[in-house]
């Protein structure tokens, strides 16, 4: 961070706020890493923020276009960035210059939030750089003084002088364009990769263990009637009929991680390959703030709120704290805001806990008004909050803890296109599909799961990825750009099997001509 | 001071043009923000390519949100349908939205960029004023952010040793109301360049809606690069067959008549109107006439060659002739201009045959940066 050309160290009057903040948020029991604060001109901060939070990051036409939108908006005063704070040990934040002390403030205090869960959410540990292949147990107690290598910051800048020697050597508009090719197939990784061992080892040579048809349960008289033995040979046929199918496939099992197999298979040169592999690199570093963006956020705005109004602010700033938190919670145009929906679920948590207002009992409560006035004067609260931020991600957090007073008293609702209206029209306010319909966006974090089938469909090299339909159909021009750079990448022909209006399909690019075919692969 | 992100701004935006990357082209699409500027809605455009992935088709997709409404409502609610307008009959115009001017800006710095464009060189008279606030005085009132601290600590000190109240060993100064000063403004005239553009066209029978449209493009863009080198810029229109009156703008790209031709009827009156309210030693003044150079007899055009030699010329910075290509027109008095002003600087002519033959006669029109 030192090649900065500004001078962004913190002044005097600001950093005796951060010692006082973080003294304060040590004793709310908060755990974070060391945090640095900057102060950043406007301009500087829209550049971060176009890369992402990170100061140096490889070169891109979309980073240009991401400060073209922050400069614009800011410069016509609709939005200004007022903190970013960067997933790394020690975590850096920055705070905008000009800003008043009290948002300043605020920001601090918002940012220990972020530090804090991103110590300490489970799915953060995805980021360490130091913690192997595999995590076998992210949740599991930690030892004190867990000081994980999360040097994202020299990382990503490593990346970006990687990059640039590439660039110097094969032209900025041919990386460019491979660049494109590799960031339209970025979201193909497997989130939870690192939590997971999806490879397992086979070997070859050994022969394969006989075939055991699995059997129901019975007492030796019975056996013959539960399980007949015609029906358990005709198992076992059909069973071994698929082991011979399955013999000599490639990959053996489906591969989720699509970008991990384009890099051990396919066909590319050392620079290619190269690219290909940061890109991915940064994509699985950005998985878990998708995967907990209701959470964090919800985290970071319970922790200024309750910091704010309870030791940090002074009767002066109060008001001018209350309407800047205003706007960060405001909903408009019925739009759901992640800050204001994470920040309600914890305290709703809080409450519950503290009251007692959870378990057999007050599920099986059908009395509302007894609901209401539920309080076993638990006082779990607390703890129960700072357990749901570590163990928790945006999907088991809705899951669990929306509760359908909780939907209710936040006016959820549903909606849907209308197609006879041209507009989103509300649909319904039951609690069951808002359910749905919120786990369903935040699933695979709005990207369809798309795996690695065949690598040698039809016995012609060619690649075959299945897409698991869920519902909803894939965007068809987009399906066939990205499948144009498969082909790039496989420099094979690609196909995708995937449902299109309730039909299946296999769509097919041979780097020609795009085709569909109506029957199942 | 240059930013890193300015390389990647710049290779984005030269996407934005086409200039490189023509693949990426498609996928631009043009997003807007809207912004407040005074009592107006702007619009102001941002571009954005997407780069495809594979993902959910949108309108299938719907989601949750939160608010108010019923099971059909519209989400975000209906427009003006705001929360404190029920019951209250409207008394204000309808929001309308503005394309801000930064497009044009841009656009025509591509212009310029892309045709190599001279920036235009100034007549150099210019009584013309503007003003302009400039922070110079002092006040004793003000709003706070224009506090002088300077001055008001030095009030403050004058007065508390003045009074006694000041002590060397505790040097506290404490501001009163009456020690405040403030910075305050005072308008300042400067003078500026003036511009104005007399757009003649010819609107007889021969000139077809095709011609039209190639005279409205290439006055759009001769529009759009003197608006960026002129602040004040004017535009006045002129249509003639046989007769020539000024119009509004809509008027003149807008009129179809069937008359015949008089070019000089146009210059008469362009004269005319120079005369009136443009007096050539404080405007730059550029007129452009589009026909399709179809003239009613040879004598007219000579009326026309001594027009412009008499009243127009002198007092103009450039005189342009567009002559359109139509199936009507006879193409004779571009010949004859040619003819006559072989040697003269001052007189542009250019001939447009389709549409694509805009730009290069827009740097014909432009390209000497007069």
């Amino acid at each position: 961070m030192s090649q900065f050309a500004t001078n962004t160290t913190l002044p005097r009057y600001l950093r005796d706020e951060q010692e006082k903040i973080e003294k304060i948020a040590r004793a709310h029991g908060l755990d974070f890493f060391p945090v640095v604060f900057e102060m950043l001109s406007y301009d500087h901060m829209n550049e971060i923020a176009a890369y992402g939070g990170f100061p140096n990051r490889y070169p891109h036409w979309r980073f240009g276009m991401e400060y073209e939108r922050l400069s614009k908006s800011y410069e016509y005063g609709l939005s200004k960035i007022y903190e970013m704070v960067i997933n790394n040990n020690p975590s850096y934040a920055y705070l905008l210059e000009g800003n008043s002390l009290t948002d300043q403030k605020l920001v601090m205090c918002h940012v220990f939030g972020h530090v804090d869960f991103f110590k300490n959410n489970f799915t953060f540990r995805a980021t360490d750089l130091d913690a192997g292949e595999h995590i076998a147990d992210p949740i599991g107690r930690r030892k004190e003084g867990y000081d994980p290598n999360r040097r994202w910051v020299d990382k990503m800048a490593n990346h970006g002088s990687a990059v640039r020697r590439i660039v110097d050597r094969y032209g900025i508009h041919k990386v460019e364009e491979f660049i494109d090719v590799c960031l339209s197939l970025e979201n193909l990784i497997d989130p939870w990769s690192r939590f997971v061992v999806r490879r397992r080892d086979s070997r070859p040579d050994e022969e394969p263990a006989q075939v055991e048809v699995p059997r129901l349960r019975s007492k030796d008289y019975m056996e013959e009637f539960i399980n007949p033995s015609e029906y358990i040979e005709e198992q076992k046929k059909k069973m071994e009929a698929e082991r011979e199918l399955e013999k000599g496939k490639f990959p053996a099992q489906r591969e989720q991680d699509v970008l991990l197999f384009l890099l051990e298979n396919a066909p590319l040169e050392r620079w290619e390959r190269a690219i290909l592999s940061i890109i991915r690199d940064e994509g699985y570093y950005f998985v878990p703030q998708m995967q907990t963006k209701i959470m964090n956020e919800g985290w970071a705005s319970y922790w200024h709120s309750k910091m704010m109004t309870a030791d940090v602010c002074d009767w002066s700033e109060i008001v001018d704290y209350a309407e800047n938190n205003a706007g960060v919670m405001a909903t408009s145009g019925g739009r759901l805001n992640p800050y204001k929906l994470g920040v309600e679920l914890y305290r709703n948590i809080e409450e519950r806990w503290d009251k007692g207002q959870f378990g057999q009992e007050w599920e099986d409560c059908d009395d509302l008004d007894v609901k209401k006035n539920w309080d076993l004067r638990l006082g779990l609260g607390k703890q129960k909050v700072f357990e749901v931020r570590a163990l928790y991600n945006d999907v088991t957090f809705i899951d669990e803890f929306l509760t359908p007073e909780f939907a209710m008293e936040n006016k959820m609702f549903t909606f849907n296109w209308s197609n006879r209206n041209e507009r989103y029209e509300i649909d319904t306010r039951e609690f069951q599909a808002v359910k749905e319909k919120l786990l369903a966006q935040l699933t695979n974090f709005g990207n369809p799961t798309i795996f690695v089938e065949d690598a040698n469909y039809e016995n012609r090299g060619e690649l075959l990825l299945m897409h698991e339909h869920r519902g909803v159909d894939l965007r068809n021009d987009y399906a066939r750009e990205t499948m144009a750079s498969l082909v790039r990448i496989w420099k094979r022909p690609v196909s995708l099997a995937t449902l299109v209006d309730g039909k299946r399909a296999v769509l097919r690019f041979d780097g020609k001509e795009h085709g569909v075919r109506h029957d199942a692969p | 001071m240059s930013l890193k992100i300015d390389q990647d701004h710049s290779r984005f935006r030269n996407i934005v043009r086409g200039k490189i990357r023509q693949n990426l082209r498609r996928y631009i699409s043009q997003g807007e923000m809207l912004g407040r500027k005074g009592k107006d809605l702007v619009s102001i455009p941002i571009p954005q390519i997407d780069i495809p992935r594979f993902t959910f088709g949108d309108k299938q997709k719907g989601g949750v949100g939160q608010g108010k409404g019923d099971s059909g409502d519209p989400v975000g609610g209906e427009q003006g349908e705001g929360e404190d307008g029920a019951g209250q009959a409207g008394k204000d115009a309808g929001d309308h939205v503005l394309e801000v001017d930064i497009t044009l800006d841009e656009l025509a710095d591509i212009l310029g960029e892309e045709l190599q464009l001279p920036a235009i060189e100034n007549k150099g008279k210019s009584r013309i004023i503007a003003a302009k606030d400039r922070y110079t005085g002092i006040r004793r009132v003000g709003p706070e952010s224009l506090r002088h601290f300077k001055r008001t600590y030095k009030e403050a000190l004058r007065r508390s040793i003045a009074s006694g109240a000041y002590d060397p060993g505790n040097p506290v100064i404490v501001p009163q109301k009456e020690d405040k000063r403030f910075r305050s403004w005072k308008e300042d005239h400067e003078p500026v360049a003036n511009a104005v553009i007399l757009y003649m066209m010819d609107v007889s029978g021969s000139m077809g809606d095709e011609q039209k449209e190639i005279v409205r493009i290439e006055s759009f863009w001769i529009d759009t690069w003197l608006r960026r080198q002129y602040q004040g810029l004017e535009s006045r229109y002129i249509i003639h067959d046989a007769v020539a009156r000024e119009v509004d703008r809509e008027t003149f790209f807008r009129t179809r008549e069937s008359g015949g031709t008089m070019i000089s009827s146009a210059y008469r009156l362009c004269a005319q109107i120079i005369d009136e309210h443009y007096p050539s030693a404080e405007w730059n003044i550029y007129p452009f006439h589009f026909s399709d150079g179809d003239n009613w007899s040879m004598d007219d055009t000579l009326t026309c060659i001594e027009l412009m030699k008499k009243e127009i010329l002198p007092k103009v910075n450039m005189f342009a002739y567009g002559q359109v290509e139509s199936p009507y027109g006879s193409g004779q008095f571009v010949k004859d201009l040619r003819e006559h002003f072989a040697s003269d600087e001052r007189v542009i002519t250019s001939e447009i045959r389709d549409r694509d033959a805009v730009v290069g006669s827009i740097k014909e029109f432009l390209g000497k940066g007069k």
